[in-house]
């Protein structure tokens, strides 16, 4: 889960860098949709990395 | 820009901004326990050292300067910057420009290495703080401080594709806060909860810090620090004016002014009383808000930017706390983490205007509401750089870092106190030593 989440970040900034540089502002519509499925993307590898570490390592 | 006409203001300015780290590190003191609290205070002092060393040596080389030399990549017919490439050491003549952005980099750098020294209160070894904090200020900061303010990709948004004026951070939102925050979470994740933190079935005991004067006169303190960071960026990337610095100085104040009051009545609201160590951070929570753009919202704006941070803030640490268990003593992932990404965006959402040609675009920075929703995706890809590309990074370092010399100390060192075990001696002699009190048997 800790690698999906460590490959979910940056292929979703990947993805938001590629929408921005084959959109540029005059096609904003696509570069949306695709800029919101890369952020979306990070946002799932971040709480994937919540979840791995939730409740890990407490002391008794 | 005439650097002799403003190198007297800016230079009064680097004098007082350095109250900024001072505030957090009596914080991060107060919000941790009494046989820790030399301990906090001397890993905050160095934690400042390592990370002004770390810029020194390397950092200011990668962050470059707007129209200095920089390591390029060419795709889809524009050129995109990616890292300065400057000479490290700062050797070489500078010029004041230069020496005047070496020092805010300094103080920022410090400051930033401070916020993860929160996170690992009363559980982290001495020289893990310092390892963690040479690692911000020589290796990380510097990759948002170009794509920030040293001409990098992110701000050539706006001349290159049309994204309103491209990536927006006046204070240093990103470089100093977020990348801070998202230092806190991997370092609470590498640390994992302090002793006693979470009993049975993951129920949260509380340890409250032990000096709540030094809290709120730490988060006083910050005020004035961070109105001084935030007029330093404002003059040092956009030469601003007189009356936009304090349009600035306003909404800086403005902003915390709502965030404190905002989550006061959320305290008040949820637990019948305020909170004392929310309040100051929620306090601090709409200083890190208003930062990334404290030159481009109407006043109005900025009480509604410090207010919204006001309420992120306590949620965010109860939210991080109770469903995920991190443990974060001082709540640096929610003020610095959660209220920076939040400033950022705001930009992008509510700017009303100013800074006309701010990044190399003509014309007031206006956010999505006021009619411009390219500088909302510039904001947008802004924030995505730090959830894709920082925050792997941060988190590759701590573990590695951990995997070479592990943070944490030992449980018998965390039960003794960090003071006595790694420094001898206790802050408080004279107080009674704590046990156990926090540990359910």
């Amino acid at each position: 889960m800790k690698l999906l989440a460590l490959f979910l970040l940056p292929a979703g900034w990947a993805i938001a860098v590629a929408a921005a540089l084959l959109f540029p502002a005059a096609r904003a519509a696509a570069f949306d949709l695709f800029c919101t499925a890369g952020l979306g993307m990070e946002i799932a590898g971040v709480i994937l990395l919540l979840r791995v570490h939730a409740w890990t390592r407490v002391p008794r | 820009m005439n650097p002799d006409a403003w190198l007297p203001v800016v230079l009064v300015l680097l004098c007082v901004a350095p109250l900024a780290p001072l505030g957090l590190a009596l914080m991060n003191t107060g919000l941790g326990r009494a046989h820790s609290a030399a301990h906090a205070l001397l890993s905050s002092l160095l934690a400042l050292a390592a990370a002004a060393l770390g810029i020194w040596s390397l950092g200011f080389a990668w962050s470059g300067l707007a129209h200095a030399p920089d390591h390029v990549v060419h795709l889809a017919g524009h050129a995109w910057s990616l890292l300065g490439a400057g000479q490290f050491f700062v050797r070489g003549s500078a010029a004041p420009v230069q020496l005047v952005a070496l020092l805010w980099l300094l103080l920022i750098a410090g400051t930033g290495a401070l916020i993860p020294v929160g996170a690992g209160a009363d559980r982290w070894k001495l020289g893990a703080a310092v390892g963690a904090a040479f690692l911000l200020g020589g290796l990380l900061l510097p990759l948002v401080a170009h794509q920030s303010w040293g001409g990098g990709a992110l701000s050539r948004l706006g001349v290159e594709l049309g994204y309103g004026h491209g990536w927006i951070d006046v204070g240093g939102a990103a470089g100093l806060h977020v990348l801070g925050g998202l230092s806190a979470l991997c370092l609470a994740w590498t640390l994992g909860p302090r002793r006693g933190k979470f009993g049975a079935h993951h129920t949260p005991n509380a340890i409250p810090g032990h000096n709540a004067v030094y809290v709120l006169f730490g988060a006083l303190l910050s005020l004035v620090g961070w109105i001084s960071l935030n007029l330093l960026g404002a003059v040092i990337q956009g030469g601003a004016g007189a009356g936009e610095l304090l349009l600035a100085a306003i909404n800086t104040l403005l902003a915390a002014a709502a965030a404190a009051l905002s989550t006061a009545a959320v305290t008040r609201l949820r637990f019948g009383k305020p909170d004392a160590s929310l309040c100051a951070n929620g306090w601090l929570g709409g200083l890190v808000a208003i930062s990334a753009g404290c030159l481009f919202f109407a006043p109005a704006v900025a009480v509604l930017v410090g207010a919204a941070a006001g309420v992120l803030v306590p949620m965010g640490v109860e939210w991080l706390e109770l469903r995920w268990g991190v443990d974060d003593p001082t709540g640096a992932i929610a003020v610095h983490g959660l209220a920076g990404i939040w400033g950022l965006l705001a930009v992008g959402l509510l700017a009303t205007g100013g800074g006309d040609g701010w990044n190399g675009v003509a014309g007031p920075v206006r956010g999505w509401l006021a009619g411009d929703a390219g500088q909302g995706r510039a904001q947008v890809l802004g924030v995505a750089f730090l959830l894709g590309v920082m925050l792997p990074l941060v988190y590759g370092g701590h573990l590695l870092l951990n995997r070479l010399r592990p943070y944490r100390v030992s449980l018998d060192a965390e039960r003794q106190g960090l003071d006595l075990h790694e420094l001898g001696a206790n802050a408080f002699p004279e107080f009674v030593a704590h046990t156990d009190e926090f540990t359910l048997h």
